[in-house]
């Protein structure tokens, strides 16, 4: 039994197209450890002890570290924490527990709504709502426009996860007389705990790396700041102003810093898919 | 879930449903929130230039005239070009992935991918400046010179402009696009697939007739949502795009996207003018994000509910 | 009559559990060819086997023989292609492709193997249509979605697509399940009609479906054929102990 012309044409065609497809996922395989590895290489050179415990020095003069925008990043990203990650589970207990009907489905584009705004415009948001209004720049603004942008995250995934506990689970709490809210929060979260840890680490992962709000929000600082009602150094605008200022130095500690946020996003990905893979054995 | 009765009679539970009631209506103020002050802090701009200002070419902080029509072409501009060059590719792996790969290679390859949507723009960026801009200025740019016969490869080599930034995002939004895709197709229904493999068709032939047809509105949600996540693109695209306010369809020249002027003037602001023509700036590109990534989603539900339609 | 379908020693596996257990069988050409026997018996895989679609699912493998007119479907280096183009199927939920009209799916088959013009292309599904009883029927609405018609007209709308590339073999894996009892007469007259033509086997849970229908009767357990002869024997006379107690009801 054998084809024809047309059938080594069919046969043909299909080789070539897996073969590009190939060529495409190896590509992406590649580009990613060309990345990985640049800024492993160069942020390495850049990675020692004064990275993380000095200063900044002064424009141009070598040495210093980053130790300040390193505290920053920590505080701004808390804070923002702080304030998305109440709402946001709340939310979503009000879409998933509680909310039928109308008031429920605005809530919902709301937060659909609120997913699609750039991270930019969160900042400039934030600016309207806390800079201008302060007469300067704070670690507070900064921490506004993160939580903006961690607020629809979280409450997209802390609703996915609640709809995964088992509706069993709340039936057998309600039919032992224990009140809604009480089989809310001792069940339902209890059982959602991990996985609503997981969304708000990588929640977290996503605003840990943005500069682009901070840029004139939180904007900067040459010193050591804890105050939330002033500006404050923060790693990606420190790794930002470095990179394009014309510094060798600068550079390096550039690099470093960029190693630093791709070692905690990896850190934090590779945990959460640890965690979703050892608790779905359904995959 | 009307599963027991809700004893409104209990104090804990009213205070609780209360306060979970308040945190959500706080979502709601602050989507207001946003609007409003986007919008009252760009009126100022607005009531000088009206509709003018989408138009406008010059772009002067000193003069005080702005006009936001170059930021928006080089938004549009290196968006489309990136996404001309994500969608073969994002396809291709969504595909590979989906159809074509071994079994043991789909987890590890797919994982790969989730990893590059994880990775910062910054972390983009900083590697596009100092290891793709130098490439392009030495090797890919005098190489496309050689057509400059098209306007698109005219002008001297700088590595950084329009072509640099929209490979970068390009590389940022394929992920972004494969992976919903993948999720679509995945949802195609075995028995379509059986189908067109009990007709004689090749495993390619399952995916190009049966497959991508039955999940097309998916996969073109999917191209919509990396469309919208190009637009807002901001850190990677201003380390390489040259921040200069040109027209131009040269991909060699320099350019500026809404986000990255933002970015770049945003802090240096003084003018009440200048402040408010920039929020007016991001106030058109949060209208844009809104729209495409409204439809995108609209096409993404309707595939949704079409499977559960056509099923029998 | 010759042999269509001639299988020796068939074994076939989901990763490591056995789902059939060597078969012997010998399908002959032009008539029909039921499949019984309780569910989980193997009948649907064993079927599968034959157009080699049981490896498609993944872990899915198979070892015997499958002789096509006397040429082995998995001799080594067979391409599954070439041997389901001669081999049509239909399943047991109508699965008409949703993006294509009723003309365009009938052709879907056709069209990957030769280019066809807007004319040839109404003529072939026409005939094709009117071969599978549906013609009547949709002929004014060539252009509407295949998935817009009953569940009855979709199964007749595959069968018309299985036959526009000119099978020699079609196979049936429970097609009237999903159908009301008008639709599944109309189905099993057109079988009948068909046997002329085509060698048709046919896999049914429905026993009456079966006696009506077929001249031979196969009959599955748990993955092994227990027995194989001619439609009257296996419901009136049966040899085997087994055989009898499914036909009578008894289990299954």
């Amino acid at each position: 039994m054998n084809g024809g012309m047309r059938y080594t044409r069919r046969k043909i065609t299909g080789h070539l197209m897996f073969a590009l497809s190939l060529f495409a996922a190896l590509c992406t395989v590649l580009v990613l450890f060309w990345i990985l590895g640049y800024v492993f290489i160069k942020g390495a050179s850049g990675l020692n002890l004064d990275f993380f415990t000095k200063l900044p020095t002064p424009v141009g003069v070598p040495g210093g570290g980053m130790a300040n925008a390193i505290v920053g990043s920590i505080e701004v990203v808390g804070m923002a924490a702080l304030m998305a990650v109440p709402i946001g589970v709340a939310t979503a207990i009000y879409l998933s527990e509680y909310g039928r009907g109308q008031l429920a489905n605005v809530v919902r584009f709301t937060a659909d709504v609120l997913s699609g705004v750039p991270a930019i415009v969160a900042g400039i948001v934030a600016y309207a709502l806390v800079v201008s209004s302060m007469g300067r720049f704070s670690a507070f603004s900064g921490s506004v426009a993160l939580a903006l942008l961690m607020l629809p995250i979280i409450i997209r995934s802390a609703e996915e996860i609640f709809l995964t506990v088992p509706n069993t689970l709340r039936e057998a709490s309600l039919a032992l007389g224990v009140p809604k809210w009480r089989t809310i929060m001792k069940i339902v979260i209890a059982t959602a705990g991990g996985g609503l840890m997981t969304g708000i680490m990588l929640a977290i992962a996503r605003v840990g790396g943005e500069a682009a709000p901070l840029l004139f929000t939180a904007f900067s600082n040459s010193f050591w700041n804890i105050r939330p009602d002033q500006p404050i150094a923060t790693l990606p605008v420190q790794l930002f102003n470095y990179a394009i200022s014309p510094y060798e130095d600068w550079h390096r500690k550039a690099w470093a810093a960029a190693l630093v946020l791709i070692f905690m996003v990896l850190v934090l990905n590779v945990w959460a898919k640890w965690y979703a893979l050892r608790n779905s054995p359904k995959g | 879930m009307r599963i027991g009765r809700e004893n409104s009679h209990n104090e804990g539970e009213r205070a609780f449903k209360g306060l979970i009631m308040l945190f959500s209506l706080i979502v709601l103020v602050i989507g207001g929130l946003v609007v409003y002050e986007l919008v009252s802090a760009s009126d100022l701009s607005f009531k000088k230039f009206g509709f003018g200002f989408l138009l406008g070419t010059q772009w002067d902080p000193v003069q005080e005239v702005f006009g936001a029509l170059p930021f928006i072409w080089g938004t549009f501009y290196t968006s489309t070009l990136a996404l001309l060059l994500a969608l073969p590719v994002s396809l291709g792996i969504a595909i590979f992935l989906t159809e074509l790969a071994p079994g043991w290679l789909r987890q590890p390859i797919g994982f790969v991918i989730e990893l590059l949507a994880a990775i910062p723009s910054l972390v983009y960026g900083i590697w596009g400046l100092f290891v793709l801009a130098p490439i392009f200025q030495t090797y890919v740019e005098p190489f496309l010179g050689r057509f400059s016969f098209l306007p698109f490869f005219t002008g001297y080599p700088l590595g950084l402009g329009i072509l640099t930034a929209s490979v970068i995002v390009a590389g940022m939004i394929v992920p972004t696009i494969s992976a919903i895709s993948r999720e679509v197709m995945y949802t195609v229904p075995d028995s379509q697939r059986e189908g067109g493999l009990a007709l004689g068709m090749t495993r390619w032939e399952v995916v190009s007739k049966v497959v991508v047809p039955y999940s097309r509105s998916g996969i073109l949600g999917a191209v919509i949502l990396g469309y919208g996540r190009a637009l807002g693109e901001t850190m990677a695209v201003t380390m390489v795009i040259g921040n200069t306010p040109k027209i131009s369809l040269s991909l060699f020249e320099p350019g500026y996207t809404i986000s990255s002027a933002l970015a770049n003037e945003f802090a240096e602001a003084v003018s009440k003018m200048h402040v408010s023509a920039l929020v007016e700036l991001g106030l058109i590109l949060f209208f844009i994000s809104i729209i495409i990534n409204t439809f995108a989603k609209l096409l993404l539900w309707r595939m949704n509910r079409g499977m559960k339609v056509s099923g029998v | 009559m010759a042999d269509k379908i001639y299988v020796e020693g068939l074994n076939a596996w989901f990763g490591k559990v056995q789902a059939v257990f060597d078969i012997d069988i010998k399908v002959p050409e032009k008539s029909i060819t039921a499949i019984i026997g309780p569910s989980g018996c193997g009948k649907s895989t064993f079927i599968r086997c034959l157009n080699r679609l049981h490896e498609e699912v993944p872990g899915a493998w198979s070892k015997g023989k499958v002789l096509l007119d006397g040429e082995d479907v998995y001799k080594p280096g067979m391409d599954p292609v070439l041997i389901r183009g001669r081999m049509g199927m239909v399943f047991q939920k109508p699965n008409p492709f949703p993006t294509m009209s009723i003309k365009e799916n009938v052709v879907a088959g056709v069209l990957l193997n030769r280019r066809m013009g807007g004319a040839e292309i109404d003529e072939v599904a026409e005939k094709y249509l009117r071969l599978a009883a549906l013609w009547d029927e949709v002929k004014d609405k060539l252009d509407k979605p295949g998935v817009s018609l009953s569940g009855g007209q979709q199964q007749r709308l595959c069968i018309a697509r299985a036959l526009a590339v000119e099978p020699e073999v079609l196979l049936a894996d429970e097609p009237a399940s999903a159908l009301d009892p008008i639709s599944t007469a109309k189905m099993e007259d057109l079988f009948t009609d068909l046997k002329e033509r085509y060698t048709i086997v046919v896999v049914t849970h429905n026993m009456q479906q079966a006696a009506r229908m077929s001249d031979r009767t196969a009959f599955f357990l748990s993955g092994k054929l227990i027995e194989y002869d001619e439609t009257g024997t296996i419901f009136t006379n049966p040899t085997h102990k087994e055989t009898e107690d499914y036909v009578t009801g008894r289990f299954g």
